[in-house]
């Protein structure tokens, strides 16, 4: 018993010297991690606010001295940028709406223990996450059914995931059964049933999935690489890839831009074109932050 | 005991008995005629979107010609798969591949370990929740924009790394262009991108262990070590083994975009991997048999590797994932 008081007090009030600085050396990696993650992002931020004078002086700055719009001004007065943005945003919310769509109605009845054929189904769908036809028989097949150069051959093979499908699904399965049998019992039918009960249960699985299907959306570069053609349908991840990768490139855009207002801002519209396609996703971010872990801790979870 | 026929005899308190009958398939249709109209939309894209470009996989075996079609081009059985294992690259990538994916499983893989079980200690927990925070976001920006980002600080003319690292030394370094660091280059990406995002899931499964095991623990007179090593290692232990599965089968999975971005002509002989060459091949010079018999090998491989894999840690008697 007195042990037990002890060390009670022991581990709640006092720890020991070589804990305490053990403790101090988690704290500070940590930081150094947290921090190696967002200085690039900080340095970028405040690169594209920045002079080209500031940005060649110094090597590395948070806070610039002297604030300028002028590299917001190019990016925007190119048009592939704000097309770039647009076609993104385009086909990010379409794509979202329709693979949500897609994945909510086919994860509904999975979920369902008694559903006849459910087995069967599931394991077709697991099997695909094993194998697969691979990138040129897609493709072919893709350009066959017509998708060549259009929205839908980044949009349709994407629709379901299955392992989005499989965290709904499971998702679904742990909501209370007894609201579905007093929905049976007062007469609605399983279309009913889904939309009025499952779905405004949904609400976080829901915000998850949808970052998940949005971010691939406005992430994705080599599906948009491979299946467009035309330009004007360019999203802004490849935009910005040849602005900032292609570096050939902006030299010849840049040319332009000289005459009109004086040395062009090259290093900071660099980085305005990435603060403009990376704000976007960070503006989501916090709003679903709490939703995604406790969905990906739900699909964590074998079903 | 009942029997083999499909039927269930229940004994009422009253002493009757009553028969429930399985219902037939076609009435349980019926009466639940929703659910199968919503499976059939997901039901087709499957089929249309992943099964049937499984079966353009038979142009693996022929001539293809853009001209004759799918079904109209000649048989040539292995030959591609025969022209692809004769071809010098075959051993450049997969060395490539595998070196790769190897360094990401030596370096790689532990870092979210290792930063969960950091993260583990931390009692601060609006500390923990800020550090979560940030470390997560990587895992949400696009690889056009990690490579725009790891061109921006890195690259010898203006990059801050160089400029910082000339400042000191008077130096500069290049890995951007050079093919002995382009492994370590992708490594280090990923690791930046993804060791963060990756904690969820070994922080889901700690959240789970009881504290008053590590309270039992402490009593006992167990240090912070022996904490850690016999009570949250064996809690993660099952999802260390599970991802490891995963790893494994995806170990010639090096993934499209994020070398294609970062691979050019200077390192491209350490940066071809499988999945670049299937594209540069395939689609860029229009071979789309020989690539495709490329693509089945790789994803066979990759099939058995899971399996196998799979199969391994159920025998070591753990869960497995299949």
């Amino acid at each position: 018993m007195a042990g037990l008081v002890k060390t009670q007090q022991g581990s709640k009030v006092k720890k020991s010297l070589g804990d305490r600085i053990i403790d101090v050396i988690i704290y500070i990696v940590l930081g150094l991690v947290a921090l190696s993650t967002v200085l690039p992002f900080l340095y970028v931020l405040a690169g594209s606010f920045a002079t080209d004078k500031e940005l060649t002086e110094k090597a590395f700055f948070i806070i610039p001295e002297v604030w300028s719009l002028n590299a917001y001004k190019y990016a925007i007065n190119t048009a592939n940028i704000l097309r770039g943005l647009k076609n993104s945003v385009i086909l990010t919310m379409a794509g979202t709406i329709c693979c949500m769509v897609f994945s909510l109605t086919f994860a509904y009845p999975l979920s369902k223990k008694h559903f006849r054929g459910r087995n069967f189904v599931l394991n077709m769908v697991i099997f695909t996450m094993l194998f697969g036809g691979g990138m040129i028989p897609c493709y072919l097949v893709y350009n066959a059914y017509g998708l060549y150069d259009t929205y839908w051959a980044l949009i349709l093979p994407a629709l379901i995931s299955p392992f989005n499908m499989i965290i709904i699904k499971n998702f679904f399965q742990e909501l209370p059964q007894e609201l579905e049998d007093a929905a049976y019992i007062d007469g609605c039918s399983d279309l009913k049933t889904f939309t009025r009960i499952m779905l405004p249960l949904s609400k976080p699985v829901i915000a998850s999935i949808s970052l998940f299907y949005g971010v691939g959306f406005w992430n994705d570069y080599f599906s948009s690489m491979i299946y467009l053609n035309s330009p004007e349908k360019y999203p802004i991840q490849i935009q910005l890839r040849s602005i900032i990768l292609l570096t050939s490139q902006i030299s010849e855009v840049a040319m332009d831009y000289y005459d009109m207002n004086g040395a062009p801002p090259d290093k900071a519209v660099k980085m305005a074109c990435t603060v403009i396609a990376t704000v976007p996703i960070l503006c989501v971010y916090p709003f679903v932050q709490k939703y995604f872990t406790k969905g990906v801790m739900v699909g964590a979870v074998k079903g | 005991m009942l029997g083999k026929k499909k039927k269930n005899v229940v004994t009422l308190s009253d002493g009757r008995t009553i028969t429930l009958h399985r219902m037939s398939t076609w009435q349980y249709m019926k009466q639940h005629k929703w659910l199968y109209i919503m499976l059939l939309p997901g039901l087709l894209y499957f089929i249309l979107f992943k099964y049937v470009p499984m079966g353009g996989l038979v142009i693996a075996f022929k001539d293809y010609s853009p001209f004759r079609g799918i079904w109209g081009s000649e048989w040539v059985g292995f030959g591609q798969f025969k022209k692809f294992f004769d071809t010098p690259d075959f051993f450049r990538l997969l060395r490539n591949t595998l070196g790769i994916s190897l360094l990401q499983l030596v370096l790689y893989f532990p870092a979210p370990i290792i930063l969960s079980l950091f993260l583990n200690e931390v009692r601060h927990s609006g500390y923990k929740r800020l550090v979560q925070t940030l470390v997560y976001v990587p895992h949400f920006v696009s690889w056009v924009i990690v490579a725009s980002l790891t061109y921006q600080l890195f690259n010898v003319t203006d990059g801050v790394m160089n400029v910082i690292y000339k400042a000191i030394t008077g130096e500069t370094f290049d890995i951007l262009s050079k093919s002995s660091t382009f492994w370590g280059l992708i490594v280090g990406q990923d690791i930046w991108r993804e060791a963060g995002y990756g904690t969820i899931i070994y922080l889901a499964a700690l959240a789970g262990v009881d504290q008053e095991m590590y309270e039992a623990a402490r009593v006992d007179g167990a240090g912070r070590w022996r904490l850690m090593w016999h009570i949250t290692l064996p809690a993660i232990k099952g999802t260390i083994i599970m991802m490891l599965i995963l790893r494994v089968g995806g170990l010639l999975n090096t993934g499209y975009e994020q070398i294609f971005l970062m691979r050019n002509d200077l390192n491209i002989e350490m940066a071809d991997v499988f999945d670049t060459y299937i594209y540069t091949r395939g689609i860029q010079n229009g071979q789309y048999s020989f690539s495709s018999a490329a693509g089945m090998f790789k994803s066979i491989v990759g099939l058995i590797l899971v399996l196998g894999s799979n199969k391994i840690a159920k025998m070591a008697g753990e869960s497995g994932i299949y």
